[in-house]
């Protein structure tokens, strides 16, 4: 399986993200936003978090224009994988390849703290290593990540179960107070229709080994690397 | 030629950079002030005279870029 890591000016998260995929097995490249085309036979391209363009205009308003978009909507429009996190999802928002907004957190503060997500669904390729309803133990680190959306947008996520996690607490309880950054229905990631793009506020990078508290994160990448067969 | 794009909050987009500030003001004693929202101004130059093309420029870098139409309205000035 290949991955594509995108790098924009800012982006710092991709580190840690290429270093998940190498241990979920997959092989990963670096990608400058200024390039045109993904290299050949990518399967799944990642934009990891940061601070593209120092967040300038709005979080992630630039580099969702940037020329390497293009591709990445050509890829997404194939039915490719796309995961954003953090940034990541910010600017697959503002590139239009994910509804709604991420806006300032409710209480203005930049969280960073340790968080529960609850699955909503284990079938798509981002969370067959999970079950359905599992509180999963990440990361987040975001000043911006107030998920809104209209109205109209919201139900229609919600009716097509297009909500792939939501802030819950260690039980799995979709809670007031573990919605931090103040997002309706507590949402921290949605699918696109397809289930193919996901973005999400949290790092599940930051989990990928006991040694810095856990594994919960390496779930998903290894979830996205057993959607393909290995290379000979 | 200029020209000055303003974007601001649709109405009902919760603003809590707009709350803090109305609480800043009112905690300085600034009486009067009711409400607070913010927003941008861009004050944007030209390389044409023709106007009806400056305003179809002006038009694409909001719709393009400037605004994010989800939440955001803009407004155009052309001086």
């Amino acid at each position: 399986m290949k991955s594509a890591v995108v790098v924009f000016p800012g982006s710092n998260r991709e580190g840690d993200v290429l270093r998940a995929l190498k241990l979920a097995g997959s092989d990963v490249q670096k990608v400058w936003h200024a390039e045109t085309e993904l290299p050949k036979g990518t399967d799944l391209v990642v934009l990891p978090g940061g601070f593209s363009y120092g967040d300038y205009l709005r979080c992630g308003a630039i580099a969702g224009r940037a020329a390497v978009m293009d591709a990445v909507r050509a890829h997404a429009a194939r039915g490719g994988l796309v995961l954003g996190i953090c940034n990541g999802f910010q600017i697959l928002c503002e590139s239009g390849l994910l509804p709604g907004i991420l806006m300032r957190n409710a209480n203005l503060r930049f969280i960073c703290h340790r968080q529960f997500l609850k699955v909503e669904r284990n079938d798509t390729a981002f969370t067959k290593a999970y079950a359905k309803g599992q509180a999963i133990d990440v990361c987040v680190a975001h000043g911006e990540g107030n998920y809104t959306a209209d109205v109209e947008t919201l139900n229609r996520l919600e009716g097509e179960g297009l909500v792939a996690f939501r802030y819950c607490d260690a039980q799995g309880h979709v809670t007031a107070d573990a919605n931090r950054n103040g997002s309706m229905n507590s949402i921290a990631g949605i699918y696109s229709d397809k289930l193919n793009v996901l973005g999400m506020m949290p790092h599940p990078e930051n989990l990928v080994e006991n040694l810095v508290g856990g594994t919960d994160g390496l779930r998903l990448f290894e979830s996205l690397v057993s959607s393909f067969p290995k290379a000979a | 030629m200029k020209a000055r794009v303003t974007v601001t909050l649709k109405n009902g987009v919760l603003d809590p950079q707009g709350k803090a500030i109305e609480g800043a003001l009112q905690s300085l004693g600034v009486d009067g002030i009711a409400n607070v929202r913010q927003g941008k101004v861009f004050d944007i130059e030209l390389d044409t005279a023709d106007k009806a093309k400056a305003e179809a420029s002006l038009k694409a870098a909001c719709e393009k870029l400037l605004a994010n139409t989800v939440i955001e309205n803009y407004r155009v000035e052309i001086a």
